[in-house]
């Protein structure tokens, strides 16, 4: 079915469910608990940790099958955010028409970015890519700040055009919807001293970061995603046989580009407003870091990686002193002064050390990143299970 | 004061209120409540957005301090502060509508995406009321504008562009903050009377909206003066060496050079400028200055000793003489040991004026806010006598021109007040030139 | 004409930190054949070392004096450096005036240690692991660094002036036989400029003149014969480490009273000192210096006025217009081998 074969069909089943059930999955802790700082079930992380999922995804279509490490994919995600901005502005505040812009913009920038630097490999590649996208923002910076609206960063106005929905405001910019659906629309459920966020805007991004995992995962699995390995195993030997690899390199960097021109236009619809710091190459780096940090080449990795940094940009540095001193507060007074001052460096505005100590772990002990370490616990799991000696149902069959 | 209070007991109370409950799961959506995030509990939160990683990490690290010296203040702890010199005597250290005052902090890392996720996190996951802080005017514009369509009160930190109340301003914004024109306008008589009417200037500016506002309004009010403008070069935001901006001034015929630059950018290009030999060089018979038209106390701490004898403005500066100030600076200097900043100026006072605001208005509702804010006149809060406009949610009062100490006593005795410009002469119609274009909208409670 | 001799020097200069950087990268991706996200971080810390040496020499005790007041009212705290005290005021003065050039008697042996722990604690262990690895574990090292500099002097630049006599600007014009006022350029940034000519031809002559510096040049064109040979080349390997970062952090010292020294100065410089590497050639010790004072030197003229108003925003873009043009059309960076860092 869908051109899955069982097991791919079962994982993209589980992954639609974990989805789906993200609202509660990720808000175990009841609301008055300690440990509600660590909930993360609310819309805007949720979204990001969807939108970055796509980001990742398509940005392993390249990395993860090629090998091609580009250093300028933030670039496609700015352009995306800006298209789709523009048509807020210029057409409707129905987030369809600025999200379809926002792929076709990021594919054509790729197109023409990749065109030139897949002349290159190596690291070469990745400087040329590196240098495009600090263009791309250097210039949305400064020079370019009539159509990107610069430091501020581009938002819809009351006094934007908008052909098709303007006349439906007044006094304030209505959200960004779908059909009327608003984005920001929420059913909060009340259950059991947790409160639940069923977000609009996160459906959707949910939804389609299904989706995209679905067309991943059918890449992945097509000849041309054999031809990609290829590239990447040998691509000299492949060049030999008188196979030209560039129009296939330059299809997987224009479909990784319409996948961060997705993630940028999802962006904007979530939360209507681009700066340039989304082009910065820090945020190259970032997807990079993602991708790496969860395991480059397999499917669920950058999905992982994708939460796992978002998750801690957003939860760990709002773990203030005061936080500290309350999680603390059954201990007596100098111990917990003394847990505080330990903790301290690595909370809060340290959360940067934290997350910079965790990569460095992670890439010194589990070089394929955390699926990496998820496989190894589950063998080690089933090792020892093994070691119990055989479990019950195991045992007629042997 | 603390939201979240994790211990045992508190665990155990809530497991056993969830395993008795075992209620029917209640379902409700945002327009369930009044407005964005009414309170139902004992406490109402705050949301303090501020740098804590990036450049501005320190300024945010001021602000953060003032913030929590302001909630302890309106929850009653500590002296009172300028609660005892505010004009406004309506707020008496029992909390807000009784209940108390907490917050959570967030990290904008000065930039625009993390900045909104922060604060999303704040509105969405803590139900804040209220969010105040910020460091540059790219992020105030942003979280600005999200309070605005998610129904709460935003209250700027240190914000300096005359967008953040022109053409960005938003009605749940307030910005009690000066702005580059008013920094122009009180610069430019001062300077005038200072080094004289037939000067020339030449002026870096960074490359981005602030700069270019900054430089606009020091452009118009120094020509104003009868100085005459050489060039207007724009730097990279993300340059760290100006000598290629800078090695060409001393020989193209200016005697004054205006930096339009901020936080690291101005550490740089002054501590640059200096070493080019530009605070000594005699250039058409008078003596080469230079200008710095905004100047907070981490950057003169940052540029050292070249800051000395540097004219620029501040918004507030811890040396004035009036009891509001006096009290804001035993309180603060007593709690953290150091003077406090203008950036923990504004953040001290814009929370005690939320608060204020939401006292008089007996209501968390956002609409109620705004309404007791706007055009509302107050004093006592270390700035004389100030008057928050309805027209465009900016504060007006009088703006201080400061000079570089020439021989401080210590390290925080880097600025002296040179001049106290009156609020008559910074004064501005809501539809001037460099403000016009933005609408305020309306008030919005979100639900 | 002034005006073009102004920004040569400008070049120049700037060319002198791009080259010093780029000049250590190379070197530890020369010999160990790895990508070092964490150079940047090196520079840092020279610079901090200048910090550390100044916050050293200004250390100091206090005595309260009852006549004066702080800003709480209480007797002001006044205090005086240990320097000043023991080697009276003059030279207590003088010795502190002076605390950045002194600071490379710091900067270099720390340096050195650092990158010689570096190397034998985490590089080590990724010599055969992927590119990718290495910059993630480096930049990750980065990242460690700066947070953790950051946490101890805080994120405002700290001040670091050069000594008074020093601290100037010389009217080259003047000498030269132009009008007074042309070209004015600061002492301090000439002695940036020779300093680095003399720690790069230090270290060509070291490379090309010494024993030990012979046998890494061979080790770095065939690693493995080197090794059949019998010669320890992983310690020698290990040495240029700490010597790569020692290259950094000088640059870092004397780069201090340029540019007051921030936690994330490093990062400012890492992408543009591998723009510099890649255009000079992966590998290429030759290739990094040209590469770092041409782009230097095509920056300076870049933010010319004349160029400016030409093309607007050219500056801020022209080192990467530069970057894609050369590799564009030399395969491999003006002086790259074939083969390296291509797979």
């Amino acid at each position: 079915m869908l051109g899955l074969g069982k097991r791919d069909l079962i994982f993209l089943a589980v992954v639609l469910a974990l989805t789906l059930a993200a609202p509660v999955l990720l808000n175990p802790f009841a609301e008055n608990s300690g440990l509600a700082q660590f909930n993360a079930g609310y819309p805007d992380l949720m979204q990001r940790i969807a939108i970055f999922a796509i980001f990742a995804v398509g940005f392993n279509i390249l990395f993860g099958l090629t090998g091609y490490l580009s250093f300028g994919h933030a670039a496609f995600l700015g352009v995306g955010s800006y298209s789709a901005l523009w048509m807020f502005k210029l057409l409707s505040l129905n987030i369809i028409p600025g999200i379809i812009l926002a792929v076709i913009m990021g594919g054509v920038f790729a197109l023409a970015i990749g065109y030139v630097s897949l002349r290159r490999s190596g690291i070469y590649f990745s400087i040329l890519t590196l240098a495009f996208a600090q263009m791309s923002y250097n210039l949305a910076y400064s020079v370019l700040t009539p159509i990107t609206n610069g430091e501020s960063g581009l938002q819809p106005d009351l006094g934007d055009p908008r052909i098709l929905d303007a006349a439906s405001s007044s006094g304030s910019v209505p959200p960004t919807n779908i059909f009327g659906l608003a984005m920001s629309e929420t059913w909060k459920v009340d259950f059991l001293g947790r409160v639940f966020q069923f977000n609009a805007g996160y459906y959707v991004c949910g939804l389609i970061s299904v989706l995209m995992f679905y067309l991943a995962l059918r890449i992945f699995r097509s000849p041309f995603g054999m031809m990609l390995r290829a590239v990447k195993s040998n691509q000299n030997r492949l060049n030999y046989t008188g196979l030209n690899t560039r129009p296939y390199m330059l299809t997987a960097f224009v479909i990784s580009g319409m996948y961060a021109g997705l993630a940028g236009g999802l962006m904007a619809a979530m939360d209507p407003l681009a700066g340039p710091d989304r082009m910065q190459w820090t945020a190259s780096g970032e997807v990079v870091l993602m991708t790496i940090l969860g395991g480059a080449g397999t499917m669920l990795g950058p999905v992982l990686g994708a939460g796992f940094i978002k998750y801690f940009e957003n939860i760990f540095s709002k773990i203030n002193d005061h936080v500290l001193q309350g999680w603390f507060s059954v201990f007596p007074h100098w111990l917990q002064d003394l847990l505080v001052t330990i903790f301290h460096p690595f909370m809060g505005k340290g959360w940067n050390l934290t997350l910079g100590l965790l990569f460095m772990l992670v890439v010194i002990f589990l070089p394929g990143g955390l699926i990496e370490g998820g496989n190894r616990l589950m063998r080690l799991t089933r090792r020892r299970r093994r070691d119990d000696g055989p479990r019950p149902s195991e045992a007629p069959a042997e | 004061m603390i939201k979240r209070d994790f211990t045992r007991r508190g665990l155990l109370k809530t497991g056993s209120v969830a395993a008795a409950g075992l209620a029917l799961p209640t379902i409700f959506t945002s327009r369930a409540s009044a407005f964005t995030n009414e309170p139902k509990g004992s406490t109402v939160t705050f949301g303090f957005n501020v740098p804590q990683s990036g450049p501005y990490a320190d300024e945010g690290a001021d602000e953060l301090k003032a913030f929590q010296l302001a909630v302890k203040h309106i929850n009653g702890e500590g002296d009172g502060g300028m609660l005892s010199t505010f004009s406004s005597k309506v707020l008496d250290g029992t909390g807000l509508l009784g209940k108390k005052v907490a917050f959570v902090t967030g990290d904008t890392q000065t930039k625009t995406d993390a900045a909104r996720a922060s604060a999303k996190s704040m509105i969405e996951k803590d139900n804040v009321l209220m969010i105040s802080g910020g460091s540059s005017s790219g992020v105030a514009v942003a979280v600005q504008s999200l309070c605005q369509e998610a129904g709460i009160i935003f209250m700027a930190g240190l914000t300096h562009s005359n967008d953040t109340t022109g053409k960005d301003k938003k009605r749940n914004g307030f910005r009690h903050f000066f702005d580059a024109y008013m920094s122009g306008a009180a610069l430019g008589p001062v300077l005038a009377s200072m080094y004289g009417k037939d000067r020339k200037f030449y002026m870096l500016t960074a490359d981005y909206t602030w700069g270019w506002t900054q430089a606009a309004s020091m452009k118009s009010f120094m020509e104003k003066e009868g100085w005459q403008m050489v060039t207007d070069v724009r730097t990279p935001l993300a340059a760290t060496d100006f000598s290629s901006y800078l090695a060409p001034v001393i020989s193209s015929g200016a005697d004054v050079l205006i930096l339009n630059h901020y936080g690291g950018n101005m550490v740089n290009s002054l501590t640059q400028a200096v070493q080019f030999g530009m605070k000594d060089k005699q250039v058409n018979g008078k003596t080469f200055e230079i200008v710095v038209p905004l100047i907070s106390e981490l950057m003169a701490k940052g540029a050292g000793k070249n800051i000395a004898g540097i004219p620029g403005s501040s918004n507030w500066n811890w040396k004035l003489q009036d009891a509001g100030t006096k009290a804001f600076v035993q309180s603060y200097g007593k709690e953290y040991g150091v003077p406090p900043s203008q950036a923990a100026q504004t953040c001290y006072v814009q929370t005690l004026l939320y608060a204020d605001a939401v006292t008089r208005a007996k209501s968390f509702n956002p609409c109620s806010v705004v309404e007791a804010l706007e055009g509302y006149k107050f004093d006592g809060l270390g700035n004389g006598p100030t008057l928050y406009r309805a027209a465009d949610h900016q504060c007006f009062k009088d703006v201080l021109v400061v000079t570089g100490n020439e021989k401080p006593e210590n390290e925080y005795d880097l600025l002296n007040v040179a001049q106290i410009t009156p609020v008559e002469k910074v004064m501005y119609e809501p539809d001037n030139e460099f403000f016009k274009g933005g609408d305020l909208g309306q008030c919005n409670p979100g639900a | 004409m002034d005006a073009i001799i102004l920004q040569m020097l400008n070049g120049l200069d700037k060319g002198s930190a791009y080259a010093l950087i780029a000049l250590g990268l190379t070197l530890i991706f020369g010999t160990l054949g790895v990508v070092n996200f964490a150079h940047g971080a090196m520079f840092m810390i020279g610079a901090f070392c200048a910090v550390t040496m100044q916050r050293l020499l200004h250390l100091s005790f206090t005595v309260l004096d009852p006549t004066k007041k702080d800003f709480l009212g209480n007797p002001m705290k006044v205090s005086t450096p240990y320097i000043e005290h023991w080697f009276g005021k003059a030279t207590g003065a003088a010795i502190l005036d002076w605390s950045v050039p002194i600071s490379i008697l710091l900067a270099v042996p720390v340096m050195v240690i650092l990158g010689v722990v570096m190397e034998r604690g985490l590089i080590k262990h990724f010599y055969k692991r992927a590119h990718a690895d290495q910059i993630l574990v480096t930049f990750g090292l980065a990242i460690v660094l700066q947070e953790i500099v950051k946490q101890v002097f805080g994120a405002n630049p700290i001040p670091t002036p050069a000594p008074h006599a020093l601290a100037g600007a010389l009217d080259l014009g003047a000498m030269l036989g132009f009008a007074a006022n042309t070209i004015v350029y600061p002492a301090w940034r000439l002695i940036y400029f020779l300093f680095s000519l003399v720690i790069i031809g230090g270290v060509f002559a070291f490379l090309q003149f010494t024993t030990f510096g012979m046998v890494v040049r061979a080790g770095m064109a065939d690693r493995e014969t080197v090794g059949l040979l019998g010669i320890n080349i992983d310690r020698r390997f290990t040495i240029m480490f700490g010597l790569a970062a020692a290259v950094a952090g000088l640059a870092g010292v004397m780069y201090t009273p340029i540019n007051s020294p921030n936690y994330h100065m490093g990062m400012d410089f890492l992408v543009l000192s591998f723009v510099v590497v890649v255009v000079g050639g992966m590998g290429s010790l030759p290739g990094a210096v040209a590469a770092g004072f041409l782009l230097g030197i095509l920056e300076s003229f870049g933010s010319m006025n004349a160029v400016k108003d030409l093309i607007p925003g050219i500056d801020q873009i022209i080192i990467y217009v530069i970057a894609i043009v050369v590799l564009l059309t030399r395969p491999r960076g003006l002086m790259g081998r074939r083969g390296v860092m291509e797979d």
